[in-house]
């Protein structure tokens, strides 16, 4: 446990009953991260239930309010660690009116585990789900299909609900799916291979987790930086030190490269790369650092480094998918604000070109955008935002929408 | 091409550089809680490398109950004035004598009323937003606390309306009179904590290393024997070598038994433990199931 090197975030997705919580308790308690306190506190509470068992879902559902509902009502997040990787689950629940909890954690994720029950199959849910993880771009995709033990662990139940779900997927494009039979009440599968799935010839859920690849999951040829803060201490030694802070958000610089300031166009090398730790010769995405330049160029927060071989795109017009996340309708006679990497910027909504059904992925052409809808529209903003596709960049191509009067962050945006 | 030899402490540190940062350029007026404790020291080296070769855009405050380890003032004031940073620090003290605090007796955990002159400290240097160590494996309302949570006029949290964060694209703007807390370690875990005070080389308060120390056997737990808390009748005063695993009010943080006497062997001794940090360490958090999120709706960190 001590010698985790990476981290992988991931979340579960799934109808109400499915069996995520089961599966995020299993898999904290198999690999040996649930402590006694923890485990005596929900056996207490699984007795004063009257369960026969201890109710490992317990571990998950957080808030009192779900407590007393028996219910998940927001994204919790949960830590483990085996000696390969460190994981952070976010635990979205599977109700219709929670699509922008899914959403939220979805945004930060390498993989997303879709549970299907292997009585029921794929689901409305289940399409929904994995619409939604496309549209956020989760990286990685797993099918599992969990109570193997309800169906007699049947391969031809088990192989019919993959073919299903492989198919609606590559409809969305999606190619990196992996499906896994398992039952998370028993444990087959998860952390332990167990007896009962001796037909299947895959990995473990647990297998899976610590070894699928995740170093491209970033944009690693694009390099994207958008300065946070500029540091000029004035003092001593560091009179002239002019440091641009902020992270790479894709791709890598080296000390020396040309690198251009956008929107402004101006260019110039960069000097150094200074971190707490000493100077750095190249640094990486999704690494916090500081970079001095050559020439003395004004540069604020809001204006991103890139290089001239990859350049984003400049303008203050682009096309979007949305998810709203407020109660509030969208108001097109309203202006908002737009947050995207480190430029904040007065906004409007100039078309809604269509809403989706998330559920039959049907295009409607409707004006209005509620809660939990995904829309096409079209935005302008004040500024011009420095910007990618999302798909090719997901740092680039992200935004969220703030409304001024309440504060409210109230809808999240993927630019197409 | 990939980043070579990226841990997950290397993730997570630039993660919480990142929110710093931001918090920086876009609340006005921040502060960043500052006890001595360990979380909060690894937040300070967090400042350092996030700021660097800058002072810190903001002051660190401490709101101190009165009730500390000695160990733990000690290094708070040593720390802050080795970096050069302004500490704030305000008492509990001073909100008794203004009569917003009404304590039952002398003795009593002082952990609950820490919000009170949080609030009043925030409002005295008109604070948008204090950054704080609390991580969300600590406790089960944390774990579903946002990293930019939001508090109303009266410092409340309320877990239903909790704003969506997505990306790393974090909503600082607030009202005048609310506020924000910012958790830039969310993500962290113990294990993480101490393996980067061992990757930091971190000077911590002596208190968190195994050492001698008389305690009481008491409601299943190990109590440290103190001016405010001396063995009632029938208990016996024993000596036990011992750590903390969390540092907070003298009278309800308790010590577990251990022998680790570096960050090398607590991390060993973390990876096997079977006990939860809070669980084994503090009785305020045991009164009932929920009482951490009952204390962070009134205000708590
Ligand atoms: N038979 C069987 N029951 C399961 C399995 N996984 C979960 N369950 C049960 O299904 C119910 C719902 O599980 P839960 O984890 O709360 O589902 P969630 O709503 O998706 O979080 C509970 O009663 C679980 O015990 C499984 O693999 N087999
Ligand atoms: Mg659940």
């Amino acid at each position: 446990m001590s010698t985790a090197t990476q981290l992988l975030r991931f979340i579960t997705a799934g109808s109400v009953d499915d069996g995520k919580s089961t599966l995020i308790g299993r898999l904290l308690h198999d690999s040996k991260s649930i402590f006694e306190d923890q485990l005596s506190a929900i056996s207490r509470t699984s007795e004063k239930r009257g369960m026969a068992a201890v109710d490992l879902s317990l571990l998950t559902d957080g808030l009192q309010a779900e407590r007393e509902q028996g219910i998940t009502i927001d994204v919790a997040y949960r830590y483990f660690a085996t000696p390969k990787r460190k994981f952070i689950i976010g635990d979205t629940p599977g109700h219709e009116q929670y699509t922008r909890n899914m959403v939220t954690a979805a945004s930060t994720a390498n993989l997303v585990v879709i549970l299907v029950d292997a009585r029921k199959g794929v689901l409305v849910q289940t399409r929904r789900h994995t619409y939604l993880a496309s549209l956020v771009g989760i990286p990685h995709i797993v099918l599992a299909v969990n109570k193997m033990d309800m169906v007699d662990y049947a391969e031809a139940r088990f192989n019919e609900i993959c073919t299903e779900y492989l198919a609606f997927a590559a409809q969305l494009g999606l190619h990196n799916v992996t499906c896994v039979p398992l039952s998370a009440l028993v444990g087959d599968m998860l952390v332990e291979r167990g007896d009962n799935l001796n037909w299947y010839q895959g990995t473990t859920l647990m297998d899976l987790l610590e070894s699928i690849e995740i170093d491209h999951d970033v944009n690693t040829t694009d390099f994207r930086y958008p300065v946070q803060w500029v540091c000029r201490p004035q003092t001593g030694e560091y009179h002239d030190f002019r440091g641009f802070m902020g992270r790479i958000e894709a791709g890598e610089v080296s000390v020396g490269d040309e690198i251009t300031v956008l929107p402004s166009g101006r260019t110039s090398r960069v000097k150094g790369i200074v971190t707490y730790d000493g100077k750095l010769q190249t640094a990486y995405a999704p690494q916090s650092i500081t970079i001095t330049l050559t020439d003395e160029i004004d540069i604020s927060r809001g204006d991103m480094f890139v290089k001239a071989d990859c350049l984003p795109t400049v303008a203050k017009e682009f096309e979007a998918m949305l998810c709203w996340l407020s109660e509030t309708p969208l108001d097109k006679n309203r202006k908002y604000l737009v947050k995207h990497t480190t430029r904040t910027a007065k906004c409007l909504f100039s078309s809604i070109d269509y809403r989706v059904d998330v559920n039959t992925l049907e295009q409607h052409a409707n004006p209005t955008v509620n809660m939990n809808d995904i829309a096409h529209v079209a935005m302008k903003v004040q500024q011009p935002l420095v910007f990618d596709h999302y798909q090719r960049n997901r740092a680039g191509g992200s935004f969220v929408v703030i409304d001024e009067a309440t504060n409210n962050t109230v809808a999240a945006g993927m630019i197409v | 091409m990939s980043n070579p030899g990226f841990t997950h402490l290397d993730a997570l540190e630039s993660e919480s550089i990142h929110i710093m940062r931001e918090v920086a350029a876009e609340c006005k007026n921040p502060a960043l809680l500052f006890s001595g404790g360990k979380d909060s020291i690894v937040m300070l080296r967090l400042a350092e490398k996030a700021f660097r070769p800058c002072r810190f855009p903001f002051p660190l405050v401490h709101i101190d109950t009165g009730h500390n380890f000695p160990e733990v003032i000690a290094t708070r004031d040593r720390l802050a004035a080795g970096l050069g940073e302004r500490l704030i620090v305000r008492t509990l003290e001073d909100s008794i004598k203004k009569g917003t605090i009404v304590l039952k007796s002398e003795t009593q955990s002082r952990n609950v009323f820490q919000s009170v002159t949080l609030l009043e400290t925030i409002a005295e240097f008109g604070f948008d937003a204090c950054m704080g160590g609390a991580r969300r494996d600590e406790e089960k309302a944390r774990a579903k606390e946002r990293i930019f949570s939001f508090r109303d006029e009266f410092g409340q949290w309320d877990p239903k309306n909790q704003r969506p964060e997505l990306w790393d694209l974090y909503n600082t703007r607030v009202h005048p009179g609310e506020n924000i807390r910012v958790f830039p370690i969310s993500n962290w875990t113990e294990m993480d904590i101490w393996q980067y005070i061992e990757r930091e080389k971190l000077v911590i308060p002596s208190i968190y290393y195994a050492h001698e120390r008389e305690v009481i056997q008491r409601a299943g737990g190990l109590m440290p024997v103190s001016k405010l808390v001396q063995p009632l009748p029938g208990e016996t005063v024993i000596k036990k070598t011992v750590r903390f695993r969390t540092v907070g009010d003298i009278t309800c943080t308790c010590p577990v038994q251990s022998h680790a006497r570096n960050a090398q062997e607590i991390i060993e001794e973390t990876a096997v433990t079977r006990i939860t940090e809070r669980g084994a360490t503090r009785m305020d958090d045991q009164t009932s199931e929920a009482s951490m999120e009952l204390r962070k709706k009134e205000g708590y960190f």
